[in-house]
């Protein structure tokens, strides 16, 4: 009995640590797994050893996480432009991957980005539609209960911002790769909703728009609308919440973040590339950029052990991290400990969804020793995620520490690993 | 997915037998009239454009008037909380690598009207008329030196201005299902 009590209290301390992460301050110590032993003169029994949270209204309603558990967004780029701005808008906001498990972002900590910053509408569902016009038989208008009609689908899908670029002076994994999330989206096919519309032979771009105040619009092509495009109006179980686009979010699996067009209300089919402001945003000299910057590439970062973050010391830790492609699902994920010298397959933890964020992990001994620890993928058409000087040698130009790897940044990231078991980036 | 694909390569060949009867008979037919509303995208052919007409001189106007110059700087020169509208780099300097500005830079004149027409100004939103956005539209131009002052733009001249940039912008790789997402990149 004893000895089951006290398993079950180090289980509920290391329950503690998981939820807080490696230390993330330097200088604290984190506590390791089965160090600390809380011997009672008492025979234990009955003894209540925490405080109760007492139930209200609110918590039965709507639950909350623990208040021990304090892992937030911030606003990105550190020392970037400002949210919310002197206007009130919100612009970029990185999610805390470095706290994440598994693949689901909770809504509440999905990244957030905006085009140029617009304001969150605060839209009543029962006066939202989205329209369908253009190059149809017949334009259609559907309420959010004619959505809620139709079949729908429901699966993961990642969503990246093009900004999510990593560089030498960014201290953590939110500053480096926090405008990435993944959640469960719930919605209905555009491509049934283009079937009920009837598409004509020359309609080959759709311009979708939201309805926020700037109205954001963006052209993209209509095999992608007819192949996987989701009108979502559910994410993790309940409603999209305003700050991913309620009531009505177009999702475009592995394309640039901006595409996933929130508040949508109209969808125009057309016959030509629309240039609208957004588009204009991504405007690039030469195709091959313009290419680079449009579907997301093969891509991997280790979350944990992750720049801040402390090894307490030598022996047994599981490096996990994420893993996506806008190429489709991830085929194998490899993992470095000895700085890109050798590379060794990891284990993915679930089956891999395309366009989703893919869990993985590495069963690492450290010696104590300093190394630098990496992880690059491949996904299931056989785009291989490359360090920068592999992108730098492709393009055959000269390689330096500021090398700007064209397009959506999808290089390989280093943590270095100190003898005291801080953990920093690899690229400063 | 497989049955999807199949459907897709079936509405892509455009077969009109196909795309004629709605299968599940959800949502109402969309007014001509809500469409007017609606429809604010204007494209490169320009022919989404209402009447109205409006110059450069009627525009510097109005850029004071609808407190254009509060965020954007006096004449656009930028400084205040919203991006720069008129470039600081002479014009003999390439235009990739001046700034990028959207009356400067954008490949179509359509672009800035749309903008302009759906975004602007700030909080007050869809409430210019269309003569004010072709006058605004023909200031930033001028500003930027892309049309002379005494052009009148409406729905015929608008899509008709050159651009500096030309042609000399990347268009997108032809997308499909399942491809690369650059041809012959490993990476």
């Amino acid at each position: 009995m004893d000895s089951k009590r006290t398993s079950r209290r180090e289980l509920l301390k290391g329950g503690a640590t998981l939820a807080g992460g490696l230390t993330l301050t330097s200088g604290a110590v984190a506590p390791a797994l089965g160090q600390t032993h809380d011997h009672s003169m008492a025979t234990g029994g009955s003894q209540n050893d925490y405080p109760m949270i007492p139930g209200s209204k609110e918590l039965i309603e709507y639950g909350q996480r623990s208040r021990y558990v304090t892992s937030v967004r911030m606003a990105h780029p550190m020392g970037g432009r400002a949210s919310p701005d002197a206007f009130g808008k919100v612009f970029h906001v990185a999610s805390p991957l470095q706290d994440s498990v598994g693949v689901v972002t909770p809504s509440s900590l999905h990244y957030v980005a905006t085009t140029r910053g617009s304001f969150m509408p605060d839209i009543d569902p029962k006066d939202h539609t989205l329209t369908i016009h253009g190059l149809v038989d017949r334009p259609l208008t559907f309420t959010m209960e004619d959505l809620k009609r139709l079949p729908s689908v429901t699966r993961l899908q990642f969503i990246e911002c093009a900004g999510n670029r990593h560089n030498g002076r960014q201290k953590n994994v939110q500053e480096s790769h926090g405008m990435t999330s993944c959640a469960e989206w719930t919605g209905v096919l555009l491509s049934t909703l283009l079937k009920e519309c009837g598409l004509k032979g020359n309609a080959t771009w759709f311009v979708a728009e939201g309805a926020e105040e700037v109205k954001g619009a963006s052209s993209m092509p209509i095999a992608k609308a007819m192949d996987d495009c989701l009108i979502a109006y559910g994410m993790n179980g309940e409603a999209v919440r305003p700050q991913n686009g309620f009531p009505l979010r177009l999702m475009v699996p592995g394309f640039e973040g901006i595409f996933n067009t929130k508040y949508l209300r109209r969808i125009k089919i057309v016959d030509r590339y629309y240039m609208n402001y957004n588009d204009f945003g991504h405007l690039d000299r030469t195709p091959t950029e313009a290419a680079l910057a449009f579907q997301i590439g093969p891509k991997s970062v280790i979350t944990r052990p992750s720049g801040g973050q402390l090894l307490p010391g030598r022996g047994f830790y599981e490096i996990s991290g994420l893993a996506w492609s806008g190429g489709g699902a991830i085929r194998t994920v490899e993992v470095s400990t000895d700085g890109g010298r050798t590379w060794n397959r990891a284990e993915i933890k679930a089956t891999p969804q395309r366009m989703a964020h893919t869990r993985f992990g590495y069963p690492w001994t450290w010696d104590g020793n300093e190394t630098e620890i990496l992880s690059r993928c491949t996904d299931e058409i056989g785009q291989v995620q490359p360090t920068r000087e592999q992108v730098a040698q492709y393009w055959n130009v000269p390689f330096d520490r500021d090398y700007r790897v064209p397009g959506l940044d999808n290089s390989v990231m280093p943590w270095r690993i100190a003898r005291d078991g801080s953990v920093t980036n690899g690229l400063a | 997915m497989g049955s999807l694909r199949l459907v897709t390569i079936a509405l892509l060949l455009g077969s009109p037998a196909f795309a004629q009867s709605a299968t599940y008979g959800v949502g109402r037919a969309t007014t001509a009239e809500e469409l007017r509303n609606l429809d604010i995208s204007i494209g490169p052919t320009g022919e989404e454009l209402p009447p109205g007409r409006g110059t450069a001189k009627e525009g510097a106007q109005l850029f004071q008037r609808k407190g254009c110059v509060a965020c954007h700087g006096k004449a656009g020169i930028g400084g205040g909380p919203a991006p720069a509208l008129q470039s600081k780099k002479g014009q003999d300097v390439p235009i990739w690598e001046r700034e990028r500005i959207l009356p400067l830079s954008a490949p179509f004149a359509t672009t800035v009207w749309d903008y302009i027409h759906r975004a602007m100004p700030l909080g007050n939103e869809g409430t210019l008329t269309a003569d004010e956005v072709y006058a605004l539209t023909a200031y930033l131009l001028f500003v930027n030196k892309v049309i002379p002052e005494d052009e009148v733009l409406d729905k015929q001249s608008l899509p008709k201005v050159k651009m500096p940039i030309g042609d000399d912008y990347g268009r997108l790789p032809d997308w499909k299902p399942g491809t690369p997402r650059l041809q012959g990149y490993p990476y």
